[in-house]
């Protein structure tokens, strides 16, 4: 087992480097540069450009300029925001919460209702509701995130007035945060209404990036619930005379839900691309619509290591995925 | 059951708040998180509206939707006879805000005011760099050329400043009603720097504006309450909430809703779903901005006005902007500054289309192919660059001119545009800073702006002797009088084709009054009411 943890720990170190060097080139390979975009209409004159270069090192060889910058990345310097001039590590962390809080929840609205339609789907396979909740999984793939979630508040909060627009939380709550998740801060200062406007806030933005991994999960849950549905031991087990609900609870759905668990840990990088357009219609003060402003902002330092940053949670997760997944699945650990 | 659920959240509102009885909440619905509260390190416009106009106030202010200047924290000012020494009298007992993280001790006086440029160019001063924040390039006191201006700031006495200028600049009234030049606590930045806190100053701010800062929570949210020490006194409203929404959709479902009362920018797409609606006001205005298309008037046979008038006759100027602007709109330019600019010629006129008498001034110049730019970026001014570029273009066809459209992204097409030798029409425009025509003329069409924002490449004698001497008067009649010549020679010699101002629009619930649209483009609170 520990063999099997290194190995894959060594394998993180070349996409780390990759990882880097996307970031550190991806600022550089927008079009235009940087000091001027920075500068706008009013533009600069050659001087102050030469200083502003050098303010930034931006006059510095690029592999030189790549080095200092693994070099603080390394020693846990994010660098400081062109804009705000905050550090880009506490605005991470102040922000982190909210996307956490609403992928969890999207995370738990996929699998609520993805789980048990991909099983009933499964065993009533070839009937309409097995075809029409493929088809419906289908679309919901492929939805635009941005239309979905203008079309729902245009309909649930303008037309019905059901939900609020958008935001965190009722405007009239003001609760300075502890976890800075929004939920458990409402019962930490034990407003009950506060916690209701929480999860009222909560349910647009998280059906809308709940979709994707919601047909994902759905048919994926099918598909592996077929396959163990045609195995021997299902058989054996109805053979014995135990009740259907219980051979599908039990025998099958344990076995089913191996692979679905990879699924699941591996929609973390569908989500966190998800919050970036979720968080920015439904003004979600999260780091996807962080990304966003400071892409706006032409804040490059924010970009890079906003963009390495979510690199090395997917990362984690990922590698947590790997670990767990040997835990319950032990053929894994010989290979 | 809706109103009883709306006065309960009001009820409990007021009793979060601080337990005002009936706190009346106007809540704004901004378009992006503000960079930080400190106006002379920031650029854009929702930082400004979080900061200088909500917290700050000036030594002059902008008339309420209007570019004229009036009265501040000075009183009054003279300017002496050469224009080079103003002297400001700051109104007296004037109170920064009382916070929970800083009482004053003292009230505005002269050292403020020094401090509050000092800082901005002074290398000496602590507050200038790396000590206070990193990076700091204070772009706005740089841009508006104030370090070749600016002589020094003198304290006369507690309640007078001197400003001496290194020569005559008119517009200098305008620049110290910019949100650059708000006034900050030196009592303030003092205690700051004591405690090793400085950084502080640009996150918990302290004015002597309408509002006072209460609280932000990072991308969400922003408290302000009514500053009870205003010297103009008191807002109506006790408490304004900033709710940061950038999706223009949402943010217009949130005013339909009721969860704010006022949000800038709509999406075009939605402007005829608003005027439907019986509960919000759509506010509109020419915004402070001009889209034009610079000629190159060195290079013949451009440089003929009538070759450049017979271009600007050729375009079906109405159509184009119907199709750039659409549901927007936007006001076709008469002049190069806006309507809502003082000194706006009214007596001027753009040349109206007529391909017919174009054609034959253009085919006896023998201009049968032309060079005519665009960019991939949207701007105020002009949406789309290409489109623009593929309609003139066509425009241009009817009257037998071949037009070659060269590309270039935003930052090298304006690195190309700006040299000399750059052949054709160049698309481009302008969004005004301080509401001074000088802002504008001087800025783009000065002989000494040539090879950097002159893209014409134009310099008339008589046009910039009028523009020169504008900016060394003192007094708003004369200089009116100045640019409204200015502007009919503009008109004569048609440098560049105008296109139009584009119209800027916010949505406001009806139980609001006294939100005015800004030319400047600024949102501002000050004398907003709301009836319950």
């Amino acid at each position: 087992m520990l063999r099997y943890l290194l190995n894959k720990i060594a394998l993180l170190v070349p996409t780390l480097v990759g990882i880097t060097i996307c970031a550190f080139a991806f600022v550089r390979l927008l079009p235009g540069d940087p000091i001027l975009a920075m500068a706008g209409e009013h533009g600069v004159t050659p001087a102050r450009y030469e200083q502003l270069k050098e303010q930034f090192g931006y006059n510095l060889p690029i592999w030189e300029q790549y080095a200092r910058y693994v070099g603080e990345v390394a020693t846990g310097d994010f660098g400081v925001s062109i804009s705000s001039k905050r550090p880009v590590l506490q605005e991470f962390k102040t922000l982190f919460p909210a996307t956490l809080e609403l992928s969890f929840f999207a995370m738990i609205f996929a699998m609520v209702l993805g789980i048990p339609a991909g099983i009933f789907a499964a065993v009533k396979r070839g009937s309409w509701f097995d075809q029409s909740l493929m088809g419906t999984a289908l679309v919901g793939y492929s939805m635009p995130i941005f239309w979905w979630g203008l079309l729902l508040i245009i309909f649930f909060s303008g037309y019905l007035g059901w939900t609020p627009v958008s935001g965190r939380i009722g405007l009239q709550f003001f609760l300075r945060p502890i976890t800075g998740f929004m939920t458990i801060d409402s019962i930490l200062y034990g407003k009950w209404d506060a916690l209701r406007s929480a999860f009222s806030h909560l349910v647009l933005p998280a059906i809308v990036l709940g979709t994707i991994p919601l047909a994902v999960i759905a048919r994926q849950t099918r598909s592996a619930m077929l396959e163990v549905l045609g195995e021997d031991y299902v058989r054996t087990a109805r053979a014995k005379g135990l009740s259907s609900a219980r051979v599908i609870g039990v025998h099958a759905l344990r076995n089913a839900l191996i692979p679905v668990v990879t699924t699941i840990g591996l929609q973390v990088g569908t989500l966190l691309a998800g919050a970036i357009l979720t968080e920015t219609i439904f003004a979600w003060p999260g780091i996807g619509k962080w990304m966003v402003d400071s892409i706006f902002k032409r804040d490059y330092v924010v970009v890079q290591s906003g963009l390495l940053l979510i690199a090395l949670i997917v990362m984690a997760v990922n590698l947590i995925v790997d670990v767990l997944y040997a835990v319950i699945n032990p053929r894994i650990r010989a290979a | 059951m809706k109103k009883t659920l709306t006065f309960a959240a009001a009820l409990l509102a007021a009793s979060v708040l601080g337990g005002m009885a009936n706190a009346k909440t106007l809540v704004y619905c901004s378009e992006a998180s503000p960079a930080n509260f400190d106006p002379g390190t920031t650029t854009g416009g929702n930082d400004f509206d979080a900061s200088s106009r909500t917290v700050y106030s000036r030594l002059v202010e902008f008339k309420h939707g209007g570019t004229e200047i009036e009265p501040g924290l000075a009183d009054k000012w003279e300017i002496s006879d050469d224009g080079l020494v103003y002297t400001f009298h700051l109104h007296p007992g004037v109170k920064f805000q009382t916070t929970d993280y800083f009482k004053p001790t003292r009230d505005l006086n002269a050292d403020d005011v020094v401090f509050s440029f000092d800082r901005q160019f002074n290398k000496q001063n602590p507050w200038n760099g790396e000590k206070y924040l990193p990076n700091l390039t204070w772009d706005y006191y740089t841009g508006m050329d104030m370090p070749k201006y600016v002589a020094k700031w003198e304290k006369v006495d507690d309640l007078t400043v001197k400003l001496t200028l290194t020569e005559p600049n008119a517009p200098m009234l305008a620049n110290l009603g910019m949100d650059f030049a708000s006034i900050v606590s030196k009592e303030y930045a003092d205690q700051l720097e004591k405690d090793g806190k400085m950084a502080d100053f640009s996150t918990k701010p302290i004015g002597t504006g309408p509002f006072q800062f209460v609280d932000y929570q990072l991308d969400s949210v922003i408290r302000y309450a009514a500053n009870p020490d205003y010297f103009k006194g008191k807002e109506k409203i006790d408490d304004l909430v900033f709710a940061i929404t950038p999706d223009a959709t949402a943010r217009i479902q949130k005013v339909l809703a009721g969860e704010c009362d006022i949000a800038p920018y709509p999406n075009p797409a939605d402007i005829a779903t608003i005027k439907a609606n019986k509960d919000v006001t759509l506010l509109d205005q020419a915004g402070l901005n001009i889209g034009y298309m610079s000629y190159n008037t060195t290079i013949p046979p451009l440089d003929k006005p009538e070759v450049r008038h017979a271009l600007n006759q050729a375009i079906d100027r109405e159509s184009l902007i119907k199709s750039l602007f659409q549901d927007a709109g936007a006001t076709p330019a008469q002049n190069l500054i806006p309507p809502t600019m003082w000194s706006w010629n009214k007596d001027v006129k753009f040349d109206s289309y007529d391909p017919e008498a174009a054609k034959k001034v253009l085919a006896d110049a023998g201009l049968k192919e032309i060079q005519l730019w665009a960019s991939d970026r949207v701007r105020p001014y002009n949406p789309n660059f290409q489109r623009a570029a593929e309609l003139i273009q066509a425009d241009w066809a009817k009257v037998g001119v071949k037009a070659e459209i060269v590309n270039y992204e935003w930052t090298k097409y304006r690195e190309e545009g700006k040299k000399k030798e750059r052949p054709g029409a160049f698309q481009i425009g302008w969004t005004g800073d301080n509401g001074d025509p000088d802002n504008f003329f001087a800025t783009l069409f000065a002989c000494s702006a040539i090879g950097v924002s002159n893209y014409s490449s134009w310099c008339d004698k008589d046009f910039e002797d009028l523009i020169q001497k504008a900016k060394k008067t003192s007094d708003q009649g004369e200089r009116t009088k100045l640019y409204e010549q200015a502007q009919e020679i503009f008109a004569k010699q048609a440098p560049a084709f105008l296109l139009a101002h584009s119209q800027v629009y916010a949505v406001v619930r009806n139980n609001v009054s006294g939100f005015m649209m800004d030319p400047l483009g600024i949102h501002r609170f000050d004398g907003v009411d709301k009836a319950e």
